[in-house]
């Protein structure tokens, strides 16, 4: 019972649903602060995106009648559990090392959910331009995803010589080390940024939102509180996604201490790098995004995992 | 004051929606953006669909093709909602008053649909950015 209790806990409020809310909300409102600084204006308040949310909670939620209603009612709670989900396991991880065998892998697949969460919820709004803006999350995501698990598999390969025989898909394990130290690692590191800039929807792969002229695309139809989640899907994403780079490309969070200054530190850079990267862009287009993923960053990957499999055959550390 | 409409004060989602405007009054709604104006440091936020708003800038004196748009958008919008008539056209049909084409003002329209609607006006040809902030500051203020 207790057990059970403390579960609870840790999934609703301290280090799951409560906690990485309220940080991704904060995270949220640096992203927009900044974004503003960076164009000369004043920007909004620190408890901004939290009246957003609270006021889309009081609206009237509309859905379309056309609309395939549980799907689109799921869709977003789908995606919120995902989310929780991933968030509750990198924390539980930070804090306590309690691991088990091959979470990078589960994580890779909670990081999936929520994108397929919005395509089936846009898909089943019935409009026109969700249906424009659903057909171009799917083609990012089958964009992003290669590269993203490429970029993993790099760090696999890179810490597989540094670990315990039977920890090697074991995040606690990995995110004692920094492979973002070497040239494979770096290179991983700078494809998987970007690979979390689209799976944030951020400038320059917000593709499939493209508010000028697709009018918010996937999230067209939601309104009131169905909406609200998706926000708060969108700012724990902001936490769990850099999160997760930073368990697996620097070296990891710590929670005690001094190093913990140095971890939020580790997590601030990745948030500023996504903003400055979402500012100084413009929106590519879908063809483009596929290129880039596919073969720009597929042909470094293909060096990032040549250079880690010899550095590990050789014994360079660096390379 | 509940806290529906304390949130709401904070944080209002507007959608633009040209009726049949001279593009006038959308450059001065735009200019409201601009580092000058920064309307984000209240809330206002332009949002690219009528589903996300609180409230509907409306601009122009409504053509008879814009009219049954019009209203379907006041529909999409989850309530509640505010509507602007921005401009002069759009709070009394201005210079087009003797147009065969107009069906307007916006405020006839949305009254056939919504009798309760919450309307409010900020006249002027096009109006200042400064005078659309008052409106929405005396809008937000009468709630």
């Amino acid at each position: 019972m207790t057990i059970t209790l403390q579960n609870l806990f840790w999934i609703i409020i301290f280090p799951g649903f409560l906690f990485t809310v309220a940080v991704g909300l904060v995270a949220s409102w640096v992203v927009r602060k900044v974004s503003a600084l960076v164009q000369w204006r004043v920007g909004p308040p620190l408890l901004q995106p939290l009246y957003d949310v609270v006021k889309l909670l009081g609206k009237e939620t509309l859905v379309p009648q056309d609309a395939q209603q549980v799907v689109f009612k799921a869709a977003p709670l789908v995606a919120l559990a995902g989310t929780l989900l991933l968030s509750t396991m990198l924390w539980r991880t930070a804090i306590s090392q309690s691991a088990f065998v091959g979470d990078i892998i589960v994580a890779i697949y909670l990081m999936i959910l929520p994108s397929l969460a919005l395509i089936f919820g846009s898909s089943a709004s019935a409009s026109p331009h969700a249906a424009v803006g659903t057909a171009r999350e799917m083609k990012l995501v089958m964009s992003y995803e290669l590269p993203l698990v490429l970029a993993f598999i790099v760090v696999i390969i890179k810490t597989a010589a540094l670990v315990e025989p039977d920890r090697q898909l074991d995040l606690a394990a990995i995110a004692q080390h920094a492979p973002a130290l070497s040239i494979s690692g770096m290179l991983a590191f700078l494809v998987a940024l970007l690979c979390i800039q689209a799976k944030l929807g951020f400038v320059p792969f917000d593709i499939a939102e493209a508010e000028t002229e697709l009018g918010s695309g996937v999230l067209m139809e939601y309104s009131g509180a169905l909406l609200a989640i998706w926000k708060l899907t969108q700012a724990m994403l902001l936490v769990a996604l850099p999160m997760f780079l930073v368990m697996v490309f620097l070296g990891g969070f710590a929670t005690s201490g001094w190093p913990l200054a140095w971890s939020i530190g580790k997590y601030v850079l990745i948030l500023v790098l996504v903003i400055l990267i979402k500012n100084t862009n413009p929106r590519v287009r879908i063809d483009q995004a596929m290129k880039f993923f596919w073969v720009y960053c597929g042909i470094a990957l293909g060096i990032a995992v040549v250079l880690a499999i010899i550095g590990n055959y050789t014994g360079i550390t660096w390379l | 004051m509940s806290w529906k409409i304390w949130s709401l004060k904070k944080s209002v989602w507007v959608f633009h929606v040209n009726t049949g405007a001279c593009n006038n009054c959308d450059i001065e709604v735009v200019d409201l953006l601009t580092p000058k104006f920064d309307v984000e440091r209240f809330g206002i936020k332009l949002v690219g669909s009528p589903r996300h708003a609180d409230a509907l800038l409306v601009t122009g004196g409504v053509t008879a093709q814009a009219a049954p748009r019009l209203r379907e958008i006041y529909r999409q919008t989850p309530k509640p909602c505010i509507v602007f008539c921005i401009g002069a056209c759009a709070c009394d049909k201005g210079i087009f008053t003797t147009g065969y084409h107009m069906v307007g003002p916006v405020d006839k329209i949305i009254k056939e649909i919504d009798p309760n609607a919450i309307i409010a006006y900020v006249p002027g040809c096009p109006p200042k950015p400064e005078a659309m902030i008052s409106g929405v500051v005396k809008a937000l203020s009468a709630l």
